[in-house]
């Protein structure tokens, strides 16, 4: 039995009216590569902030091996000193220095620097790790995942003990991963236990000794790999149990016409955001779904459609006719709208007025020539308002300083007024109170009912099962299923998400 | 009593809330605070009586005129600088060298290759119009290197601020000819009206910029794109696309002011003129109360804020500085005047209004 190299007991961290980590325990070994699993707010960053000293921690103790007492660790400073490391997903070495100035940077207090014996030095940890780079290359040189890799070693040769790999294959391919995950088994071999925060199922089971799952800020559970179904994974980070079949009904009315033209046709569809070609389409007064788990592809299959990222390959028919949708202006004036997954990034331009938010999309439609008179979007302003029930002082308020849900409210307003033929929804939900979320799918089913062909996006399963008629199932930015009718059940989109589709029946 | 004196403070406060807040209050406030300072130290400072200039024409004379007329190139860099500001985050620091070059064009175009040539070569119009495309085209060429390729706006317009001024003199073939009187109309006076041009030409570009912001999406468009360029992509704004044609707009904005540059004395040294009038637009914007970090736009508070500069400079002139000294004073007063507008001295002193919003918070959630 491998010695244990950090315990983290009832650790709780509450921040102003939210409840980020309540109760965790979190244990990790020597030579281990232990998975933190969960979806968008499960406390995955809560936990590893706590750990590195970022957050302070409201309750609980961190113990680590050769420390008698609980340690407190205030600042990423004191993680260092105590042999905790980290390496995010963007690379936070400096670009513009070479590979062993990277390595060495910020570690000596002496005013003079031995370049020769700095270099040496370099030369000697990658070989050690196996590293393909020179110490003398300039850093922005490497692949990404050499930078990683070179961030890794830094972290390594500062004597650390605990490494934590937060998200860092996000941007790799597949021949750089299997680069990486080389290195991390010959870490594993050194004793050192890593901490791997991922969304990539393949990779967490390739590669992973223990999982531990997080959800909602609790934890759910700590277990073997080797021991723990797909299926029964992603359940429980979606916290769903197995056969769970708790009546959710499916109120989704909208029936597709296979005699009908469909109203959005995409055929090999891929884009620079780097998801794999994907067929879809979607029928006039229907409401489809994306499911998958975060960074599974959702957002950027739409984010194709409507031309947000540069498509790179395949075709997009609208209503049957070719299109290259190049921006998302060609997408709008297709009849194309797009409700983006963050609100905060790419959708509310806070210190505009609600007035000019609203208007914002139809204006843009209409021409840089023919502005509204404030009259008229006012009126434009004024009616959704009224119909959202947005709750605003005015007008003229900035859209940053209304509620979330009020936010959502006026974007999803700016959206309708261009009045589309298809409109994406993308995570509408997110980050809103429980009236607003049911306000938002009533609207969904009215606005597919009177013949709008809808997208919605959502991470709560629930919804989607309430909402949706068609759902497409994604795993690791690859389209794994489609599911509609009597399929449309909570276990088959989780054993679909899984990959284990054909065997639902017989084993689990 | 006291209850209804201070419901009548309340009442008071009411309307003079509106007044406190509003964006155009320190600007001006400190504007007339610098005009009254002027009449004190010199009583017959607000008046404008009747003169004649050199060729015996009655025009318009006193401190007030001269303010105004002086601050034209100013006024109207201002309002471009205020533009680019808004929309790529950042401020065009070539504008007095690109006038340099727009001075060079117009001379070569009026005066072709002699130095004291008796008539002018080409009509003033068509030398107008070249001056201004040159400077268009200087801000084209800022325009792309800020919208194409990502340079940061002092970095990408750092080149013709280094290289306009040698550009200016070589668009006048290396001479330095001087043109005829009749081109000095535009900026001085046309014979027998008594007002100066340069203030009409303010005046029309500031009716054409109204209009423009009436009749377009420009402020719109520009301060989505200032606030949050992705946002506004995926809104179906083009970001590049506004963003170099506010760089296009400042080099219009420098075409003029260049123009009527070279009019004032009828010839150009393009080592000297107007010399860092760019960081003089600069300040004008931030006087205005623009965020130089983009996102506002607010044309009038620049215009005041270029109108103040101008009074500032005059009163120190009135006052006798050294004009070496100048700059040292400007810097002193607009180091102030920016400082109280900052979002941490307005907590400092500013009390009420944070207290003032919470309450605005609770009203919309009741609405």
């Amino acid at each position: 039995m491998q010695e244990v190299l950090l315990t983290m007991k009832g650790i709780s961290k509450y921040f102003p009216g939210v409840r980020a980590l309540h109760n965790v325990d979190f244990t990790l070994r020597e030579g281990e590569i232990h998975a933190l699993m969960g979806e968008n707010g499960a406390g995955k960053s809560t936990l590893i902030k706590v750990l590195t000293g970022v957050h302070a921690k409201d309750s609980g103790n961190i113990y680590i091996k050769g420390h008698s007492k609980p340690v407190n660790i205030r600042s990423p400073q004191e993680a260092h000193k105590l042999g905790i490391s980290t390496v995010y997903q963007e690379i936070t070495l400096c670009p513009n220095l070479t590979v062993a100035e990277n390595l060495f940077i910020g570690r000596t207090d002496k005013l003079l620097v031995n370049w020769r014996e700095t270099n040496n030095r370099a030369a000697e940890i990658l070989k050690n790790l196996k590293i393909p780079a020179k110490p003398t290359q300039q850093l922005s040189n490497c692949s990404i995942a050499v930078q990683q890799m070179v961030a890794i070693a830094r972290a390594v040769d500062m004597e650390c003990k605990i490494l934590i790999l937060d998200e860092p294959t996000s941007s790799l391919d597949e021949q750089e991963v299997a680069r990486l995950f080389g290195l991390m088994r010959d870490l594993k071999e050194r004793g050192v236990g890593i901490i791997f925060v991922t969304h990539f199922l393949d990779q967490m089971y390739e590669i992973c000794d223990k999982v531990t799952i997080l959800r909602g800020g609790e934890l759910v559970g700590e277990y073997q790999v080797s021991e723990i179904p797909r299926v029964e994974l992603v359940a429980k980070m979606m916290g769903k149990e197995l056969g769970d079949l708790a009546a959710i009904h499916n109120e989704a009315k909208g029936i597709k016409d296979e005699n009908k033209e469909p109203v959005i046709e995409a055929e090999g569809l891929s884009s620079v955001s780097g998801i794999k070609p994907f067929n879809f389409k979607a029928y006039k007064g229907e409401v489809t779904g994306f499911a998958g788990l975060l960074g599974s592809g959702r957002s950027e299959c739409v984010r194709a459609i409507f031309g947000a990222d540069r498509v790179t390959k395949g075709k997009l028919r609208i209503k049957g006719e070719e299109v290259a949708v190049t921006s998302p202006i060609k997408a709008m004036k297709k009849g194309i709208g797009y409700l983006s997954e963050d609100r905060k990034r790419d959708g509310i331009i806070g210190d505009l007025s609600v007035r000019e938010n609203i208007i914002l999309a139809l204006q843009a439609m209409r021409g840089f020539f023919r502005p509204f008179t404030k009259a008229q979007a006012e009126a434009f302003a004024d009616e959704y308002v009224k119909m959202l029930g947005i709750k605003t002082a005015s007008l003229d308020t900035p859209v940053n300083s209304l509620s979330g849900g009020n936010q959502q409210k006026v974007i999803l307003a700016r959206w309708l007024l261009t009045h589309p033929e298809y409109l994406i929804l993308d995570e509408p939900t997110r980050g809103i109170d429980i009236g607003t979320k049911v306000e938002i799918q009533k609207l969904v089913l009215k606005l597919a009912s009177e013949g709008m062909s809808i997208t919605f996006i959502s991470s709560e399963i629930e919804e989607m099962l309430r909402t949706c008629s068609r759902l497409i199932v994604m795993r690791d930015l690859y389209v794994v299923g489609e599911l509609e009718g009597e399929d449309m059940t909570q276990d088959k989109i989780m054993y679909t998400i899984a990959g284990v589709s054909d065997q639902n029946d017989k084993e689990e | 009593m006291t209850k209804k004196n201070e419901k009548a403070g309340n009442d008071l406060m009411k309307h003079i809330k509106p007044v406190i807040r509003h964006r155009l209050f320190i600007p001006i406030v400190f504007l007339i605070f610098l005009l009254l300072i002027n009449i004190f130290i010199k009583p017959g400072f607000l008046k404008i009586g009747l003169g004649k200039d050199i060729n015996g024409n009655p025009v318009l004379i006193g401190n007030i005129i001269n303010i105004l007329n002086n601050s034209t190139e100013l006024v109207i860099l201002a309002i471009g600088m205020s533009f680019v500001t808004a929309c790529s985050r950042g401020q065009d620091i070539s504008v007095g060298s690109t006038i340099a070059i727009v001075g060079g064009v117009v001379m070569r175009v009026l005066c072709g290759n002699e130095t004291q040539p008796t008539e002018l070569k080409a009509p003033v119009i068509v030398a107008f119009i070249l001056g201004c495309l040159a400077g268009m085209l200087c801000g084209a060429f800022n325009g792309i290197l800020v919208s194409r390729f990502n340079i940061q706006p002092m970095v990408a317009t750092l080149i013709l601020f280094t290289a306009g001024r040698s550009l200016g003199s070589m668009a006048m073939g290396g001479l330095k000819p001087k043109a005829v009187a009749s081109f000095s109309y535009y900026g001085n006076f046309f014979p027998g009206f008594p007002i100066p041009t340069p203030i009409l030409i303010t005046a029309a570009v500031i009716i054409i910029t109204c209009i423009a912001m009436k009749k377009t999406n420009l402020g719109l468009y520009t301060r989505a794109v200032g606030i949050n360029d992705k946002s506004s992509r995926l809104n179906g704004i083009e970001p590049s696309r506004i963003k170099f044609m506010s760089y296009v707009i400042m080099g219009l904005c420098v075409g003029i002011a260049g123009f009527i540059q070279a009019s004032r004395v009828q010839t150009v040294n393009p080592y000297t003129i107007v010399p860092g009038i760019e960081m003089d637009a600069i300040l004008a914007v931030a006087l205005g109360g623009n965020s130089l970090g983009g996102g506002s736009l607010n044309l009038p508070g620049s215009i005041v804020g270029a109108y103040t500069i101008q009074t500032l400079t005059s009163m120190l002139t009135t006052l006798n500085v050294n004009t070496n000294a100048i700059p040292v004073f400007k810097a002193v007063i607009i180091i102030v005047l920016v400082a109280i507008q900052t979002p941490a001295v307005k907590r400092l002193f500013g009390r009420k209004t944070q207290a003032a919003k919470p309450a605005l918070g609770g009203g919309k959630e009741s609405a």
